[in-house]
């Protein structure tokens, strides 16, 4: 990538990389605001931008109507605990059609990632009432199990993507070298596996946070995540925008601030360990 | 000690038939390189050796002992692969170490010995730096510097200088060299190169088609080739065949004749012919002849002959270097 680029180019480009950024980001920015602002202020043709009464009466309204802490840790519980459970259950699945494939391989991964083709409505009556019946509605465990199926198939292909990547030769040259298969997996591919599967988790845990459909129609109070919390103030009695927005900063803040500290593991997530 | 045998060795992938019936031995201490095109089998015959493949029948014996159900790292063999195959993650140190740690050898010594090797292959600077921080070549020295701290048995190298620049190349094949003076140990080298083969072996393996065409120190291989397939195949530029009347008048399906084995002429000689390109290469000079009689020659001539294309030569085959085949292609007394 020594590539020579000249001054004005490298200036056009940061430019439309801001404008781009901007425009991606101006909704979270402007949902941000919404929320300090008053809901006449919220209302106002033309939009205010910064030149408004500043008051966190939302959040405050937000707090006396939900139970936030309850969401949030709903959400992280069900995040987290999908996401190990996963995790659990797509490395070796991931690992072993990596590293010792049969003919049935690439069928196998095709099939998982047609489950995804299919909407969840086309399955929800059959899961509602089955959840229904073994009294999982608006449990922890029900809906966390729930979200691990959901996100089972994107995560054993990512997974396998990237265990694909190790070179056999270097796991050749350390059974050479006289590791034992427990050494092997222990200093040789697991390190190299690492990036990969932090990359996965992130991923996994993203997912599940944004997830809404399962929530909303299989989680009430004890085990609704914030998504479920959002939803409920787009409300019947009309919309408060501004309410709306401080519930919304409320419920992506963790996430947001989780995503901040982990861009790089985030962005080779997104291309899907096609980037090197 | 590191003698290897291999007896009516095998190896099938499924249908396929890609080791048929080797049979050779690589004596203590010996360079021993395999030849062949591209997919003849050597890549899986160094790996049946040490044993990252399984053999489909036959047998292979390092130092008399059957080795053919045993695990690569109880062979007591270290392989330099062609990518290298350095663990990304650690430092060149604990690259080298990694064996001697399997080995659960104590600290002191493992830093003695890999500060020995560090120091043969001079790479005691780059000790703490990782695999992506180094350059072709010393990714090279640490993948030997791997092997050699385990004071292997046998050496096994599979085309370790492939992805080298042609300078490099020449430096590397020469510490190797080196090194197999210094240890003494068995070497056993895959290379597609000619010259690395000619000049590095005591003792050359040419494979075809997953069989072994012959075996012979380079100079028996260049100047008693068994047939056809080795005459082509060792020596460079390719050794001339001529078959017809050429060959017929001398009792043979065909006759070989090096380039370098030929005279040269401008005013008479037995085939005449037509140059088409000379190449000049400083210390020798490849002319290619288009004969009528014969088809295309090439000829090796010393120093800068003055040739130029177009121009009328002819070329004579030395007697007593020539090689007479058979209709299948093997050589003839
Ligand atoms: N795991 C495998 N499954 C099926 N066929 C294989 C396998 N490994 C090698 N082969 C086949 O065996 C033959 C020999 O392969 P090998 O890698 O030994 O060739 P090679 O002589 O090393 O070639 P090159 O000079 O190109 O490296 C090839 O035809 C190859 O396609
Ligand atoms: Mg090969």
């Amino acid at each position: 990538m020594a590539r020579k680029v000249s001054t004005s180019r490298r200036v056009a480009m940061s430019a439309v990389a801001w404008l781009v950024a901007l425009l991606i980001f101006f909704p979270i920015l402007w949902m941000f605001l919404t929320s300090f602002k008053t809901e006449a202020d919220a209302y106002a043709v033309p939009p205010k931008f910064l030149f408004f009464h500043w008051t966190t009466e939302n959040y405050v309204e937000v707090q006396s109507r939900v139970d936030y802490v309850l969401h949030a840790i709903n959400s992280i519980v069900l995040a987290v605990g999908a996401n190990i459970f996963g995790l659990i259950l797509a490395i070796p699945a991931a690992w072993s059609m990596a590293f010792s494939p049969t003919k049935r391989t690439k069928d196998l991964l095709m099939w998982m990632l047609s489950t995804k083709m299919m909407p969840g409505a086309g399955v929800f009556m059959a899961i509602y009432f089955i959840y229904l019946r073994a009294h999982l509605l608006d449990s922890r465990w029900g809906i966390g199990f729930l979200l691990m199926m959901v996100n089972l198939p994107i995560i054993v292909w990512m997974l396998y993507t990237y265990f694909k990547e190790i070179p056999v030769d270097i796991l050749e040259a350390a059974r050479m070298d006289g590791a034992s298969l427990r050494n092997e997996i222990i200093y040789v591919l697991t390190p190299m596996a690492v990036p990969g599967i932090a990359s996965t988790m992130l991923l996994s845990v993203i997912l599940s946070w944004n997830e809404a459909f399962w929530t909303l129609n299989l989680a009430n109070v004890n085990a609704a995540p914030l998504t479920n919390m959002i939803a409920s103030f787009s409300s019947p009695e009309g919309d408060f925008w501004a309410l709306l927005s401080a519930a919304s900063v409320l419920a992506i803040a963790p996430i947001l601030i989780i995503g901040w500290f982990s861009q790089k593991q985030l962005v080779r997530g997104l291309t899907f360990g096609a980037v090197k | 000690m590191g003698s290897i045998e291999l007896k009516n060795v095998r190896k099938d992938f499924g249908a396929i038939s890609v080791i048929n019936d080797v049979s050779f031995k690589v004596n203590d201490g010996e360079f021993t390189v395999f030849v062949g095109p591209s997919g003849c089998g050597k890549s899986t015959l160094l790996r049946l050796i040490a044993g990252l493949e399984d053999i489909s029948s036959g047998n292979i014996l390092i130092d008399g002992k059957d080795v053919s159900n045993v695990g690569p790292a109880q062979r007591g063999l270290a392989m330099v692969f062609q990518s290298y195959a350095l663990y990304p993650h650690m430092t060149v140190r604990n690259n080298i170490a990694f064996a001697l740690k399997m080995a659960k050898q104590p600290k002191n010594v493992i830093d003695e010995k890999v500060n020995k090797a560090a120091a043969i292959l001079n790479l005691t600077d780059y000790l703490d730096r990782r695999p992506r921080q180094l350059s072709g070549g010393q990714r090279q020295r640490v993948a030997i510097g791997r092997a050699i701290v385990r004071e292997p048995a046998a050496f096994l190298f599979d085309e370790p200088l492939s992805n080298l620049d042609a300078a490099l190349r020449v430096q590397m094949r020469l510490e190797i060299g080196d090194l197999h003076n210094n240890l003494k140990t068995t070497m056993t080298y895959v290379t597609h190169d000619q010259v690395e083969a000619m000049t590095m072996a005591d003792k050359i393996v040419v494979l075809n088609k997953g069989a072994v065409a012959q075996i012979g120190s380079p100079l028996e291989l260049y100047n008693k080739p068994n047939g056809l397939f080795v005459a082509r195949f060792i020596g460079s530029p390719t050794m001339n065949i001529v078959s017809g009347p050429a060959a017929a008048k001398r009792n043979a399906a065909s006759i070989g004749i090096r380039p370098e084995h030929v005279d040269f002429s401008t005013s008479a000689g037995e085939w005449p012919g037509k140059v088409r390109i000379a190449e000049h290469l400083g210390a020798d000079t490849f002319v290619y002849v288009d004969s009528d009689a014969v088809g295309p020659l090439t000829v090796r001539l010393e120093g800068e002959a003055p040739v130029k294309p177009g121009q009328t030569v002819y070329v004579t085959p030395q007697e007593n270097r020539l090689h007479r085949f058979d209709r299948d292609g093997k050589s003839m007394a």
